[in-house]
């Protein structure tokens, strides 16, 4: 039997099946995510590590204090989704890159390595970013039940 | 065109630099050992792969304990004070300087890799970039090591 091979000079063109280069859009994502978390992975550890008492500061009154300003709220939204998205999409990427793609159908598919990889890294993202924005949104600064000690110092004025 | 494999010629190296292990020895210039027109093969544009894929791996996990960590919030302020305050000790201190440091190179060479994708002479100077993200990461801890280190071990305000 012969094997045709293509000639070395053939032009590499890929077919699809139309609709959108996803893996290109994934591309632009990680370059303009990337630019965006320069500055705010920037501020966010300038704000949290290097002013003021640095780690040995960070309490529940320093974060409370922090979310009772819109702007914090918005400020670790983005970088909620933003970094997570990017994390994940980079952890994608490596998955593709050292893992086997599934050959079989069906459930053989469905228990491959390579699967149970991207179903475990899509189920923590997706929990991860509703967790994460319930958090900062639905955040309650001054607990009623709390240690007022614990609690920043506007808590007494509003209770 | 397709051509059956009992018919394609035999490969030879193409290019006039065939590389001819003895006749190379004699030569006085260096020439490259590595297959030539890849910029992310060897030396500084591997490295830099490198160091990018395990600094984002390792920045990643983190982030999936720092999301945990910061949810408890929502619990309790002893809930949230309690894990916080590990973050404190001195070995999470140097673990947070590994963080910062590990962080600082990844989002650096980020803006390197965007360059060399969009600047038009980014992939040219793709090496000298590589050498001013170590410059600059090397500047970010002497400013950041020093007082981050009082912070965790006392001393200082
Ligand atoms: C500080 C700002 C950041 C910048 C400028 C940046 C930049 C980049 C760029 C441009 C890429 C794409 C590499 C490619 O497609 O060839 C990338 C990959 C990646 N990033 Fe980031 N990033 C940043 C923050 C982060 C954060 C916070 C995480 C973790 C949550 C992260 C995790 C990753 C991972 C895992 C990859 C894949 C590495 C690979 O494919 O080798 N990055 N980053």
């Amino acid at each position: 039997m012969a094997v045709t091979l293509d000639d070395p000079r053939t032009k590499n063109v890929v077919r699809r099946r139309g609709g959108r280069n996803w893996e290109k859009w994934g591309w632009i994502y990680m370059r303009v995510s990337g630019l965006v978390l320069v500055v705010l992975i920037f501020g966010h550890l300038f704000v949290n590590l290097y002013a003021g008492g640095g780690v040995s500061a960070l309490d529940f009154a320093f974060v409370a204090g922090k979310y009772a300003s819109p702007f914090w709220q918005v400020y670790d939204f983005l970088l909620l989704w933003l970094a997570l998205v990017h994390g994940a999409n980079g952890i994608r990427t490596l998955i593709n890159d050292y893992s086997i793609s599934p050959v079989g159908r069906g459930l053989r598919r469905l228990l491959s390595p390579h699967f149970l990889m991207k179903s475990a890294l899509l189920g923590s993202t997706v929990v991860l970013l509703i967790l994460g924005t319930l958090v900062i949104f639905t955040f309650d600064p001054c607990p009623a039940t709390s240690n007022a000690d614990l609690l920043p110092s506007f808590c007494a004025a509003v209770q | 065109m397709s051509l059956k494999s009992t018919q394609l010629p035999t490969p030879t190296p193409s290019g006039s630099r065939t590389l001819n292990p003895t006749s190379l020895r004699s030569r006085r210039f260096s020439l490259p050992r590595r297959p030539a027109g890849t910029v992310y093969r060897g030396r500084e544009g591997m490295w830099s792969w490198v160091l990018h894929r395990i600094t984002g791996v390792g920045i990643y996990f983190f982030l999936l304990v720092h999301l945990l960590d910061t949810a408890l919030i929502r619990v309790s302020p002893e809930a949230y004070n309690a894990v916080i305050n590990t973050y404190k000790n001195p070995i999470m201190g140097l673990g947070e300087l590994a963080l910062v440091a590990a962080i600082g190179f990844h989002g650096l060479n980020g803006l390197r890799i965007i360059l060399i994708d969009f600047w038009n002479v980014g992939t040219r100077n793709h090496r000298l970039m590589f050498y001013i993200v170590i410059a600059l990461w090397v500047v970010l801890l002497l400013g950041f090591a020093p007082r981050h280190l009082m912070h965790v071990f006392g001393g200082g305000a």
